[in-house]
């Protein structure tokens, strides 16, 4: 099987490829279109600033690309939100695949809790063969300041400041907001159903 | 529900794992990469490595041990130590790290945190603050704990924020090293002056010393090295003693 990571100016592109070698699987970090095209699975990590990482996209004429894509592609994270079709971060307008607009946490009501949100959260209302053997309140680690609000192509949701979208599902699009390569077991496990898919 | 988080911390020296009581007298207490992954096993949050060496020939040393952490752990983890340029947590970043943790660098030039952030991103930028008490004043130290800045804590807290840090890591020095509780009081007035998460350091004896920090001294997340080390409190223990008190852990 030929895995992907689509290589851009992200932070964790090297964690996720630890991650699938833990698995017994060598990706090939690229960003050139034609190995991206021939791939069975590709991954999309994100660490970063929107607007920064959609100006990369589109210099590597990217943002074309991917939503013509039809391999199962799994976004991570700062991935995620750049499938959406915009980001209050940066003003950005986005790839478009989901129909949705990434907003920023409002803890102006709830001081106690942080932005960014940091840390371990629970996976609620499980939906999806991502989550083929996990049960619901599995926990799961985020670290983000935006979130996507819960919408028809949410398959899991968590609960912080208010409920939102953990994952994102539509076609062969797979999408999480945590990081499944930083999430322990229950991460091995979402990066293996994926791999399975 | 947002979990409170519990981090291990490896003082790392020329490749070992080190800590020191009182940042002085250190002493070797193992292998950083098995002891990392007893941790992550047992069921800690993050891990924190700072490299005390911090001499040019031994970062390379530490950046490819960062590489071998990376491999084989399946939690998040930051590195500190003698972090000076975007240059220097670029290639930590590469090497695997999810943060890096800035102290005295950030301090001499506060410019730098901007540049990170805007550079890498908010989210793995963690500035930390040594403290002691001077003269009443919540003094900030550099180097190591070893000299003392005019800089007041909770001015500075304040500032890094505003630069874009995406947490804190507070040290009282007071009570490092001590095993007699964290620095609750000092920590709740950190916590809820700033909106980012904040992670309490020094003190760590007992479990109720862990209670104590996560909720009167309403901070996001307590670290602690030697307790962790020497075995005096497993994670799995502290963990079923924290939710025993109803406080949200990842019991996994």
């Amino acid at each position: 099987m030929k895995v992907a990571i689509l290589q851009y100016n992200a932070g964790n592109v090297q964690s996720v490829r630890f991650a699938l070698e833990r698995l017994g699987v060598s990706p090939i970090v690229t960003y050139d279109q034609q190995t991206l095209i021939s791939a069975d699975k590709i991954i999309f990590p994100g660490v970063g600033e929107a607007s920064t990482a959609m100006q990369f996209l589109k210099e590597k004429q990217l943002d074309k690309l991917i939503p013509t894509l039809k391999q199962p592609f799994l976004g991570i994270c700062l991935g995620m939100q750049l499938m959406c079709k915009f980001s209050e971060e940066g003003k950005t307008t986005c790839l478009g695949i989901f129909e949705e607009t990434v907003r920023l946490f409002d803890n102006s009501q709830n001081l106690a809790c942080k932005v960014p949100h940091i840390g371990w959260n629970n996976l609620q209302k499980l939906k999806s063969p991502l989550f083929k053997g996990l049960s619901e309140n599995c926990e799961v680690y985020f670290v983000h300041s935006y979130y996507v609000p819960l919408n028809s192509y949410t398959i899991a949701q968590t609960d912080y400041l208010v409920p939102f979208s953990a994952a994102l599902h539509k076609k062969n699009f797979f999408a999480t907001q945590f990081h499944p390569e930083k999430s322990a077991t229950v991460g091995e496990k979402i990066l293996q159903n994926f791999l399975e898919l | 529900m947002h979990k409170k988080r519990i981090i291990p911390c490896l003082d790392i020296k020329d490749g070992k794992t080190v800590k020191g009581i009182h940042f002085e007298n250190l002493k070797e207490v193992g292998n950083p990469v098995e002891l990392a992954q007893r941790y992550a096993q047992e069921g800690a949050d993050e891990l924190v490595f700072l490299d005390i060496t911090a001499t040019v020939e031994n970062r390379k040393t530490f950046a490819e041990l960062v590489k071998k952490i990376a491999r084989v752990i399946n939690i998040p983890f930051t590195v500190g130590g003698g972090i000076s340029t975007v240059k220097d947590v670029g290639e930590l970043l590469n090497a695997g790290a999810d943060k890096v943790s800035i102290n005295s660098a950030a301090v001499y030039n506060p410019d730098l945190i901007d540049e990170l952030a805007k550079h890498f991103g908010s989210q793995c930028i963690v500035i930390a603050i040594d403290t002691n008490l001077v003269d009443n004043f919540w003094r900030v130290f550099v180097q190591g704990g070893r000299k003392a800045t005019k800089l007041d804590t909770f001015v500075w807290a304040s500032e890094v924020e505003e630069r874009g840090a995406g947490e804190l890591l507070l040290t009282s020095m007071k009570h490092d090293g001590t095993k007699k509780g964290f620095a609750v009081m000092l920590t709740s007035k950190i916590a809820q002056l700033v909106n980012i998460p904040v992670i309490a350091s020094g003190g760590a004896g007992t479990l109720k010393h862990f209670a104590d920090i996560l909720t009167e001294g309403k901070a996001d997340a307590a670290l602690a090295a030697s307790v962790f080390h020497f075995g005096e409190i497993r994670i799995k223990e502290l963990k079923n003693f924290l939710a025993s008190k109803q406080i949200p852990v990842r019991l996994g």
